[in-house]
């Protein structure tokens, strides 16, 4: 299921974005899943909550940990996907399709342009 | 700097089976595994499947890094308990007891296992953060004729789970120990965990390390698992985790380990810290461990406020219950069984319960 194409962004925080028209569906990257390990619970940001770019919205809890998912731009929550609360294991399964977490009306579209595209992002991850 | 990390005798052969490693007490440890080939037949990667097939079949965990030494001479038993409240001289050759060193305070120095192999040898297992601690102490106190000897070139596996027991071949009771061979060699065992199941624990020499964990993988029903398992297992288990649910500055009145306080020294109270125990145990501890269910599917972790009643010292998800389970020190009034807490995560203050441990019955084999 994981899609990856020219409308992906990615992020240093391991956040993909996806845009179609001016919304961002967002979501961590398998990266992030595998780094994790077995995701256990989710929580997710309010629906029309307003959230600056990098401001902490989510939560992503492992056995190990807790993490926070960052906004990777700026706007407005539109939508979550309830079922990666009901069942947080679809975060580990297809992180990049059905376990993406929210998705945001932008308020500058132009600004995902500035985000890893998929070569920079796996460049990235090799630094690392 | 940090010091470089110690290894266990397994060290290659976790990372030939795929372990993630991670510093732990000093010592380069597998968290969990990546399994593949027939492993990966076995058991689904990842921690919570580790941990339930440990609960299922069968799991092995190098606890190669603990500290193990052996207590030796007339009058060990004697000397050990000026230093932990347990009854060791009333410990019969073949059976092993659960203890605790304590300090003048009441405090807790740490937790060990203390095994009676007959012919005056106690073997002593305690925590690998705390054995640069508890040898030294032990020590410093021994009469002439009783000698701590450290063995640093002893392996140590634990098997793990319902199949357990067919793999050794032991008839063993629940905390019993033996002098035995498995898989032919040469062995200490002890019919012990730290899981809640039922399983044994195997001392060997480190030579060994590789053939033994070898010949007990060859069995389809056991796959290794790693600290990320051990710790929710026992977690699950109700037991203590040095270091984060017990320490100097917990009691074992505190601690709910009034337990291992052996009949006979609760008429003499002669070890450290006893008075202080006393008085806790006759007039009731300021704060208590208890267990905790979070009444929403929020884990919370080590150091999480308990509001206006203390703190939680250990937490996470229960793969068995499929909900967060936690254990914490709450004041004594809020201790009871169905005493409702709040718990301050992140910023929210989520509600949950005191609830009696263990959060999944023990197996052991009684």
């Amino acid at each position: 299921m994981a899609k990856k194409n020219a409308d992906r962004r990615y992020t240093k925080d391991h956040e993909w974005v996806e845009l179609d028209g001016d919304i961002a569906t967002v979501g961590i990257t398998d990266h992030a899943q595998e780094q994790l390990g077995d995701v256990v619970h989710v929580e997710l940001p309010d629906a029309d909550r307003m959230v600056a770019a990098n401001e902490a919205c989510a939560v992503v809890e492992s056995v190990k940990a807790a993490s926070d998912v960052y906004a990777p731009l700026a706007g407005t929550v539109v939508e979550i996907n309830e079922t990666i609360v009901e069942d947080p294991a679809i975060v580990n399964s297809d992180a990049e399709g059905e376990g993406w977490f929210f998705k945001l009306e932008l308020e500058d579209t132009e600004s995902f342009e500035e985000l890893m595209d998929e070569e920079a992002y796996e460049e990235y991850l090799e630094t690392l | 700097m940090d010091a470089p990390l110690l290894t266990t005798p397994l060290d290659a052969w976790h990372r030939r089976l795929g372990a993630r490693m991670v510093p732990f007490a000093g010592y380069a440890m597998p968290v969990r595994y990546d399994f593949a080939g027939v492993l990966a037949d076995r058991c689904r990667s990842g921690v919570l499947a580790e941990h339930l097939h440990c609960r299922e079949k069968a799991a092995l965990f190098d606890v190669s890094h603990m500290g193990q030494a052996m207590l030796e001479g007339p009058g060990a038993a004697e000397a050990l308990e000026r230093l932990v409240p347990g009854d060791i001289m009333g410990l019969k050759p073949g059976r092993q007891r659960y203890t605790l060193l304590t300090n003048e305070a009441g405090g807790i120095i740490d937790d060990l296992m203390v095994a009676n192999f007959g012919g005056d040898r106690l073997l002593l297992v305690v925590n690998a953060s705390r054995k640069d601690i508890d040898f030294p102490h032990i020590q410093a106190g021994l009469p002439s004729g009783v000698t701590l000897t450290v063995l640093p070139d002893r392996a140590l596996l634990a098997l793990q789970g319902p199949a357990a027991a067919s793999i050794v071949g032991s008839a063993l009771p629940f905390m019993g120990v033996a002098e035995t061979e498995v898989e032919g060699i040469g062995c200490f065992i002890s019919r012990s965990g730290y899981t809640g199941e039922d399983g044994f624990e195997i001392s060997f020499p480190a030579a060994h390390a590789e053939a033994l964990a070898d010949r007990l993988l060859a069995h389809a029903a056991v796959v290794p698992a790693g600290l990320g398992a051990r710790d929710s297992l026992r977690l699950e288990a109700g037991l203590c985790l040095y270091g984060n649910d017990i320490d100097e500055t917990t009691t074992p009145i505190e601690a709910g380990l009034t337990w291992v306080i052996g009949k006979r020294r609760k008429m003499s109270w002669d070890f450290p810290g006893g008075a202080i125990i006393r008085d806790q145990l006759d007039n009731g501890a300021p704060r208590l461990r208890v267990g905790i269910r979070p009444d929403t599917r929020t884990p919370a972790r080590g150091g999480t406020e308990i509001v206006d009643a203390g703190i939680v010292t250990s937490g996470g998800f229960s793969p068995t219950l499929n909900a967060p389970i936690a254990m914490g020190y709450v004041r004594r009034a809020l201790a009871e069984d169905g005493t409702v807490l709040t718990l301050m995560v992140r910023g929210k203050a989520l509600p949950a319960t005191v609830v009696p441990m263990p959060f999944v019955p023990h197996k052991y084999a009684r």
